[in-house]
């Protein structure tokens, strides 16, 4: 081996407090050094995340719900950053100062610190202790104040915006693709997305088979996508753009691929286009089912209440015991 | 049963009978009876219900044969190996054969009751598990190395993604519980065996069967869950999904048995003077592991029953449109899943704060501080599980309660901080290879708990949760964590085990390797997952294809790393042994203090514990135990060790040799 145990290494410098610590000061210096390095580390770091990676952070400010997103992992950065860098400056600070080759005799740690020090544990705990409690108290406002901050609030939300006029849209997954109904509108379903600006949105999300979850990620917003489920979920437009929606639960097969594009217009474009639309498909509008929160898929999947018969081979097609799949 | 019934009562008098060697079981006939167990269980599934469709019609292949062929086939396996001698002989009322162990390697192919061969079967078995699904990984990051072109269809992608977490999951619930803790907790308690060994061996051949059984998915098409096996996909899947639901039930189960065997064993068979505050941090952990293990898999086994039920006696429980719910599965497999992510860390502290003091010279800092912990990880963890299902609608009004049971419980998570910085203050500090794993783990898993607090945060959570951030912060606390400390263990106790050295040059270079590529690897997929790059997918956003191809090229460069380590391990144990000290480390662990390799008996005589292991720097202090055969002298080791007492051998009644 390379660096064997010397004879003191177990017998270290005899009793505790002895001559090792008797020509330096209580801890050698080491602590004020140690905190001075780590507090210019961590304020220079997070001065310069909060200024310079801040504003970029996803999912951007396109809605309420993005902002508060981005705010609350900018602040959670610009705490994380001192508990790193504590970690890793002492850690470096240690390896290199008490590596071996630097230390002749044995290890010089005094007697009351050696199998642990209630003032130090206690206070080690204490600091995470109360560093966690703020997180949670900041995490829980942040929640509750911007209405469920875009996340799927299921299908009897208890934190709702205070906001007058609530656009609801119903988001519709199935295996593999998003379609978007609007009940104020007659109730036409479509596969683009348009919302209008400076507007609270209602997301309506539900499934017609396995579980997906409808990501819209510029807006901030997630809401699983379950069977016979209504999730909902809350956010306000404040800027015009294109958005990405995802689904972001594994749902089989294609899961990679199902995705499509939204976008916040301006209200009077968004009228003018929902009016349009409304008349554009008013034929199909009557052939869907009436509109509900939530449809029964059946044992095919996808099928089941949503597909009215008379367009639908599969409707009451069970595939139980050995019996064959006719298509009309 | 007691334990003392199964101590022989006149051992003299007692003949040991020995089968000739072409009639002893071993893994080939354990696998004549797992394949001849599946020809039958499939048959009968055909004869039974000849004709059936799956309920929801996608498999077109009859679950009732595959399921049934499953599980006779692990059946035919136990039997084929001999797991069931012993209970089958008492059921049918003969005295069951008394085998006498063998010294041939041969007995690592067979049924052992020694805590130590069956250590080093689950070392390879885990190894096994670690390489087959290290090399999905790297088919995984392949896919992704372009956003758009495809190496796989999507159907081979996702069974791959799937087959590579799942086995992944099942490798790191036994990772070191099962090598190492079977090994080693004997051995640092002072006993001569754990308290029940047919059922940890039982274990082991559970756990080599649940890694056939979760190999059977990707012939029978693979599975397109992911290892989260969500319902209603989870229903109407293919013919993979039972391999993947039995096989879980299979790995369960032998996770429950493991750990309930330690636990008794850690409460029971503890050498006189093993008091609960000397007991090593290692065992600490590994009793608090095996609490999770004992208490947390009984959800799962139960849940992959009921998918199993649903696929193939159509019972509704996570089917909406028949009154079940899909919520359901969520809630059951969580309430699993959050603790088995402690069961793959908390092993992983109890590594470090054993190697700590030996490469600091010091005791461990806040030793009852870090037990404490790992018993308040263990607690909490049965709190935290809706913190998966933040964004699914089940139940939000709990998700403020859900985000502080999750932001305390890295409260005492975060004291194997505490004991490593109080650990290394002043100090003297020796860089071998175990510690430095020890030390990547301390930086790898520092990223793996921050980001989770991140992850904890239900506004943030919005954004991260689903995403290649939530991916990579696994990544960091189970491969960053856990598989550096396996390492380091496995560095620091091969010596122990097989008597041989591995190299520690090449052992600086794949620790450097793997530390370097494994954060090259995992970093970048943070960077993508708050882009906006959701799991699981095989098409991606161009913008994103940089840093998936920087963690592609790190993810097989991390490959060729654990290479240097088989070449390391092939070399230096196998075809060039080089011996080892008998304490190259100058521990004063117990496990350390007996002969190496270790005798079948572990200690001549139980020592007697005078101390905890940890009185490094310490110099008027008692030695660990009233034996001390390797490491310096040291001045109270003075008893010498006498003669076997046949009272004291506590060996079970397959252990007829002296």
């Amino acid at each position: 081996m390379a660096d064997q145990p010397t004879p003191t290494d177990a017998g270290g410098t005899g009793t505790a407090g002895g001559s090792a610590q008797s020509n330096r000061s209580r801890s050698g210096g080491h602590v004020p050094r140690l905190v001075g390095i780590w507090a210019a580390i961590s304020l220079v770091g997070d001065l310069l995340f909060w200024f310079l990676a801040g504003p970029h952070i996803p999912p951007g400010t396109m809605t309420s719900a993005a902002g508060g997103a981005q705010f609350d992992f900018n602040v959670l950065f610009i705490i994380a950053v001192p508990v790193v860098v504590a970690v890793w400056v002492y850690m470096g600070y240690a390896l290199f100062t008490w590596r071996a080759s630097r230390v002749p005799g044995g290890p010089e740690v005094r007697r009351q610190f050696q199998r642990g020090h209630t003032g130090v544990q206690a206070w080690f705990i204490g600091t995470t202790t109360v560093i966690v409690m703020g997180l949670f108290i900041f995490g829980t406002a942040e929640l509750i104040i911007p209405a469920g901050a875009g996340g799927g609030e299921g299908p009897n939300p208890i934190w709702t915006p205070t906001s007058g006029t609530v656009l609801p849209v119903q988001v519709i997954a199935q295996q593999w693709k998003f379609s978007y109904r609007y009940p104020t509108f007659g109730g036409f379903e479509t596969d683009q997305l348009y919302l209008p600006d400076n507007t609270t949105i209602a997301f309506h999300v539900t499934s017609l088979d396995v579980i997906h979850d409808f990501w819209a990620y510029q807006l901030g917003v997630k809401a699983d996508a379950n069977p016979q489920q209504d999730n909902v979920a809350y956010t306000t437009t404040s800027q015009l753009g294109s958005f990405t929606v995802r689904c972001d639960e594994l749902c089989g097969l294609w899961h990679g691929s199902m995705f499509n594009y939204g976008k916040v217009v301006s209200k009077t474009a968004f009228e003018q286009w929902a009016s349009r639309t409304e008349a554009a498909l008013a034929a199909n509008t009557k052939n869907l089912p009436a509109f509900s929160w939530t449809y029964v898929p059946d044992a095919n999947g996808a099928d089941g209440s949503y597909y009215p018969d008379n367009v639908d081979p599969y409707s009451k097609v069970e595939t139980y015991g050995a019996q064959k799949v006719t298509f009309k | 049963m007691t334990v003392t019934d199964t101590v022989p009562s006149g051992g003299a008098a007692q003949v040991v009978r020995r089968r000739p060697a072409w009639l002893e079981q071993n893994l080939l006939t354990a696998a004549v009876g797992a394949v001849g167990g599946y020809l039958f269980g499939h048959w009968v599934g055909n004869m039974i219900a000849g004709g059936y469709i799956n309920i929801n019609g996608a498999s077109g292949q009859n679950d009732i044969a595959v399921c049934l062929g499953l599980g006779i086939a692990v059946f035919g396996w136990l039997l084929g190996i001999g797991a069931l001698n012993y209970p089958l002989a008492k059921i049918i009322g003969l005295d069951p054969a008394q085998e006498m162990p063998r010294e041939s390697w041969t007995r690592y192919l067979k049924f052992s009751t020694d805590h130590k061969v069956v250590g080093i079967q689950y070392l390879f078995s885990v190894f096994l598990f670690l390489f087959t699904a290290g090399l999905l990984a790297m088919a995984i990051r392949s896919e992704l190395l372009s956003p758009t072109s495809h190496l796989f269809g999507p159907g081979t992608y996702i069974a791959v993604v799937g087959e590579h977490g799942t086995m992944m999951m099942m490798m790191a619930s036994s990772l070191v519980v099962g090598p190492l803790g079977n090994y080693l907790v004997p051995l640092m308690i002072g006993s001569r065996r754990t308290a029940f060994p047919r059922i940890e061996a039982t274990s082991l051949w559970l756990f080599t069967a649940g890694y056939l059984v979760i190999l059977t998915a990707l012939p029978l098409g693979g599975f397109p869950t992911g290892w989260t096996g969500y319902a209603p996909l989870q229903t109407e899947a293919g013919a993979g999904m039972d391999a993947y639901l039995a096989g879980f039930a299979v790995i369960g189960l032998g996770m429950i048995l493991a750990g309930f065997n330690l636990i008794a064993t850690i409460i029971h068979y503890r050498a006189p003077g093993m008091t609960w505050s000397r007991l090593p941090i290692f065992v600490w952990s590994i009793l608090a592991t095996s609490a999770l293990l004992t208490l947390a898999t009984p959800t799962l086994v139960a849940a992959g029953l009921f998918g199993i039920l649903d696929r193939t006696a159509q019972t509704a429980f996570y089917v909406t449109e028949r009154g079940g719910s899909s919520f359901l599965w969520q809630n059951l497999f969580w309430f699993f899943g959050h603790p088995e992510v402690y069961i793959m860390a908390l092993p992983g502290f109890g590594i470090v704060g054993e190697m700590l003091p030996v490469f600091t010279r010091r005791p461990l800092f806040g030793y009852r501080v870090a037990a404490a912990g790992m018993f308040g990880v263990a607690l909490l963890s049965f709190f935290v599980w809706q913190h998966h299902l933040f964004q699914s609608g089940i139940n939000p009004d709990m998700r403020p309660l859900f985000m502080l049971t999750t932001e305390l419980i890295s409260i005492p998570t975060g004291f194997i901080y505490l004991v490593t910085l109080g650990t290394l203050w002043k100090a003297k500090i020796r860089f071998e290879v175990p510690m430095l794993f020890a030390l990547g783990m301390l930086f790898n898993f520092l990223i793996g708990g921050v980001t989770g607090v991140f992850l904890s945060d239900v506004p943030v959570n919005v954004t991260v949760h689903g995403s290649f951030f939530v991916m990579a912060h696994f990544h960091y606390t189970i491969m960053g964590g856990l598989v550096f400390a396996f390492f380091g263990a496995i560095y620091y106790w091969t010596p122990k085990i097989t008597g041989r050295m591995l190299d520690r040059r090449l052992g600086k270079i794949h620790f450097w390797t793997m530390f370097l590529f494994f954060n090259m690897t995992f970093f970048p997929l943070f960077i993508v997952g708050i882009l906006g790059q959701p799991r699981r997918v095989f098409e991606y956003a161009p913008n994103l294809q940089v840093w998936n191809d920087v963690s592609s090229i790190g993810a097989f460069l991390l490959g060729a790393s654990f290479l240097i380590f088989v070449a390391n391990f092939v070399w230096t144990i196998i075809i060039e042994p080089r011996k080892a000290p008998d304490n190259p480390w100058d521990s004063y662990g117990l496990e350390w203090q007996t002969a190496t390799p270790v005798p079948f008996y572990n200690f001549e005589r139980i020592p007697v514990i005078l101390n905890d292991p940890y009185h490094y720097n310490e110099p008027e202090a008692q030695p660990v135990a009233d034996i001390v055969l390797t490491g310096e002298p040291r001045p109270a080791a003075a008893v010498s060790a006498g003669p076997v007492d046949p009272a004291d051998r506590g060996l079970s009644e397959g252990d007829g040799s002296e």
